[in-house]
């Protein structure tokens, strides 16, 4: 299962990301940042459904998105 | 389970924050544009002109060796860079302004010259940094300070559209448009940003691409609502494709 | 053919200069009257390994200099004065990003279009920083086509000594007069000049920081401290201020003039000499750092002094601070669209003998 993580230091909460995320994971956080800015936040009950595929990472302006895709484990490897 | 890393922060954009507002994807332009760099292993090779715009401080956000022009000049600056550093990557970053407007002509000769370098071109219809005048890319009705009733095409004519008259000149190897506001379409701009760095690397002439983008703030939209305006009201006018490319090196 | 002596105008003698200076860009745009200078530069810069653009502007010609200056490379462009005008943003960029470089000026009249005859109407714009913000060009004012060869050869180093662009401002009879010249061994740059600052210098050292050559400093405090430098550099400049003296020893009246009008004040000295009139010249070869503690040292001698200038009165006005407190300057402009002769200065240095002042 794939994850994503947000740098809330980063993030400008402009919400860009939570229009492309094709399983609708990320939303407006009640949370707002040192900057004064509300950012986003995976939904924690759903982060497993992370498919990985970049597309938040890749509309986010702000390099706020880090994400990660998980190999699936091999017998021997 | 193991996991790699899918998607993180290429080299040559520098690890900071960056004064751009929330929403403006001036950060996703010149990411695309180093993470081709990186992605090539030129970014020892690269030397960036920047321009004069919400842009100026572009050479704080990457990490190539940069020199910033005076408004409009970027295009003539890199043929000097250029022309004494064949070997280099050349590449200018502009806004609607700096190209378009008080840069005409220096994009017009240089494009028509055809300089081996390369040109990406910020259009979000406004002038953002000093606070939302008209561009010459303003849409028509679009209210904007210095045109409070809306641009009228009779008193300011119609909006400039450049990768058009870039790809009519002989000297353009490469002239597209695209746009950052879906994944689809960010594709497409790595592809064009990939084959205007070419036509430089290829020694085919000019590569240029106009990359259509936000600016909430003078927009005085939200970043979703302003995202969509640009599929809405830009794309009709402003049509996203290729419009020139050349498969054979420049003459002479 | 060093030693040997050719036959050319002033233009080609700029342009020589530079290509045996090692000059690796020319960009320039055509005006009278300078243009044998891109002229002649396309024909042979290429062959000595350099780039020549014809640029759409002024204003580009400058920039494409800017551009190669960036990257540690001999660049120059040429004009005369509304050219020169154009170019004035630009020369305020490179000056505050540091960026060093040539720029020669061929001044024709003024203001506005003005006509192609000579003048020297553009000192103040070639000595005050012609563009906007508090900086300086080192400028160096030839009058003889081997001058205007040296003088050329000469900005190059003063460029990169100081890190700025440099001014030789010539005229139209300099560009266009054909005298003997003798073309000096060509003495080009090492290739690591330039290597602490210079974009993109081979090799780039992985893991270098990147560099960037910018004026805009927008932090509080920057830009005070990027002045503070300047204007430090401007002042250690000034320990290479020079002029050029001619009978100023036993003078009574020292004339002061520069370029072209110097030489033919000169003449018009050696006739008043073979009269008894005790008249020396006293021809400032960088009009910035401008000259004014040997000027000032004159003054000490009791002399008078008159300057004059083919405008009407900007050198003057330097003399006279020169030589505040200790004596005055008269002054006499030669109009516009004429070539001066020396007849009309013995009738003004007479008159500033006598006493009377104009």
């Amino acid at each position: 299962m794939s994850r994503t993580v947000i740098d809330e230091g980063r993030c400008k909460g402009c919400l860009l990301c939570t229009t492309v995320c094709p399983v609708d994971i990320i939303r407006q956080s009640s949370r707002m940042n040192p900057q004064g800015y509300k950012v986003v936040e995976v939904i924690p009950e759903l982060s497993d459904k992370c498919t990985g595929c970049t597309a938040c990472a890749q509309m986010c302006p702000d390099l706020a998105i880090v994400v990660w895709r998980s190999c699936k484990e091999k017998e021997g490897s | 389970m193991s996991e790699t890393i899918a998607f993180e922060r290429t080299p040559s954009v520098a690890d900071v924050p960056t004064h751009y507002c929330p929403g403006c994807q001036h950060g996703v332009a010149h990411r695309l544009a180093a993470e081709y760099l990186d992605g090539q292993g030129l970014a020892e090779k690269t030397l960036l002109v920047t321009s004069v715009g919400c842009s100026v401080l572009l050479y704080n956000y990457l990490n190539f060796d940069a020199v910033e022009a005076p408004h409009g000049r970027a295009p003539a600056v890199a043929t000097g860079l250029k022309r004494t550093n064949p070997d280099k990557v050349v590449f200018t970053y502009q806004g609607d302004g700096d190209l378009a407007s008080i840069g005409m002509a220096e994009i017009m000769h240089a494009a028509n010259r055809g300089e081996r370098i390369t040109v990406l071109f910020v259009n979000n219809t406004v002038y953002g940094m000093t606070g939302g005048q008209t561009a010459p890319t303003t849409m028509v009705g679009q209210k904007t300070t210095t045109s409070p009733a809306g641009r009228c095409a009779s008193t300011e004519g119609m909006p400039l559209r450049m990768a058009e008259i870039m790809a009519a000149l002989p000297g353009v190897a490469f002239s597209a448009r695209v746009a950052l506001d879906s994944v689809k379409h960010l594709a497409k701009a790595r592809k064009a940003i990939r084959h205007a760095f070419e036509a430089q690397l290829k020694d085919g002439g000019l590569g240029f691409v106009e990359i259509l983008a936000t600016c909430p703030t003078n927009w005085k939209m939200t970043s979703v609502q302003a995202n969509e305006r640009i599929s809405k009201e830009l794309i009709p006018y402003f049509p996203l494709g290729v419009f020139k490319d050349l498969k054979t090196p420049g003459a002479c | 053919m060093e030693g040997g002596r050719i036959f050319v105008k002033g233009n080609e003698a700029v342009a020589m200069g530079a290509i045996d200076a090692g000059l690796k860009g020319y960009f320039g745009y055509p005006i009278t009257p300078q243009n044998e200078i891109p002229e002649y530069m396309s024909k042979h810069l290429p062959k000595a390994g350099g780039a020549f653009v014809q640029a759409e502007s002024e204003v580009a010609a400058v920039n494409m200099v800017l551009g190669a200056a960036a990257s540690g490379a001999r660049a120059m462009t040429s004009s005369s004065s509304p050219g020169i005008s154009l170019m004035q943003e630009s020369i305020s960029y490179m000056a505050g990003s540091e960026i060093p470089c040539v720029i020669v000026n061929m001044m024709r009249g003024g203001p506005g279009l003005g006509d192609i005859n000579t003048a020297q109407g553009d000192y103040f714009q070639s000595t005050r920083g012609g563009g906007h913000g508090d900086y300086r060009t080192p400028c160096l004012a030839p009058s003889t086509c081997q001058e205007a060869y040296d003088m050329t050869r000469e900005a190059f180093e003063w460029a990169f000594k100081y890190r700025t662009p440099t001014l030789v401002v010539g005229d139209g009879i300099l560009g266009q007069m054909k005298e003997p010249l003798v073309r000096r061994v060509p003495c080009p740059p090492g290739p690591d000049e330039g290597s602490d600052w210079r974009l993109g210098g081979p090799p780039a050292l992985p893991g270098r920081p990147r560099r960037a050559l910018r004026s805009l400093y927008l932090n509080e405090g920057e830009l005070a401290q990027v002045n503070l430098r300047l204007r430090d550099k401007y002042r250690a400049m000034q320990a290479e201020a020079r002029a050029d003296q001619f009978l100023t020893e036993d003078a009574e009246l020292v004339v002061v003039a520069f370029g072209s009008i110097g030489r033919i004040v000169k003449s018009a000295i050696r006739k008043l000499r073979a009269r008894g009139h005790k008249i020396g010249l006293f021809r400032p070869i960088t009009l910035f750092p401008f000259p004014d503690l040997a000027l000032r040292d004159l003054a000490y001698g009791g002399r008078r002094f008159l300057t004059i200038e083919h405008n009407l009165g900007q050198m003057v006005d330097d003399v006279r601070l020169a030589v505040r407190g200790l004596a005055d300057s008269d002054f006499y402009g030669a109009l516009s669209g004429t070539i001066p002769t020396p007849d009309e200065f013995e009738a003004a240095m007479e008159q500033a003998i006598t006493g009377g002042s104009r």
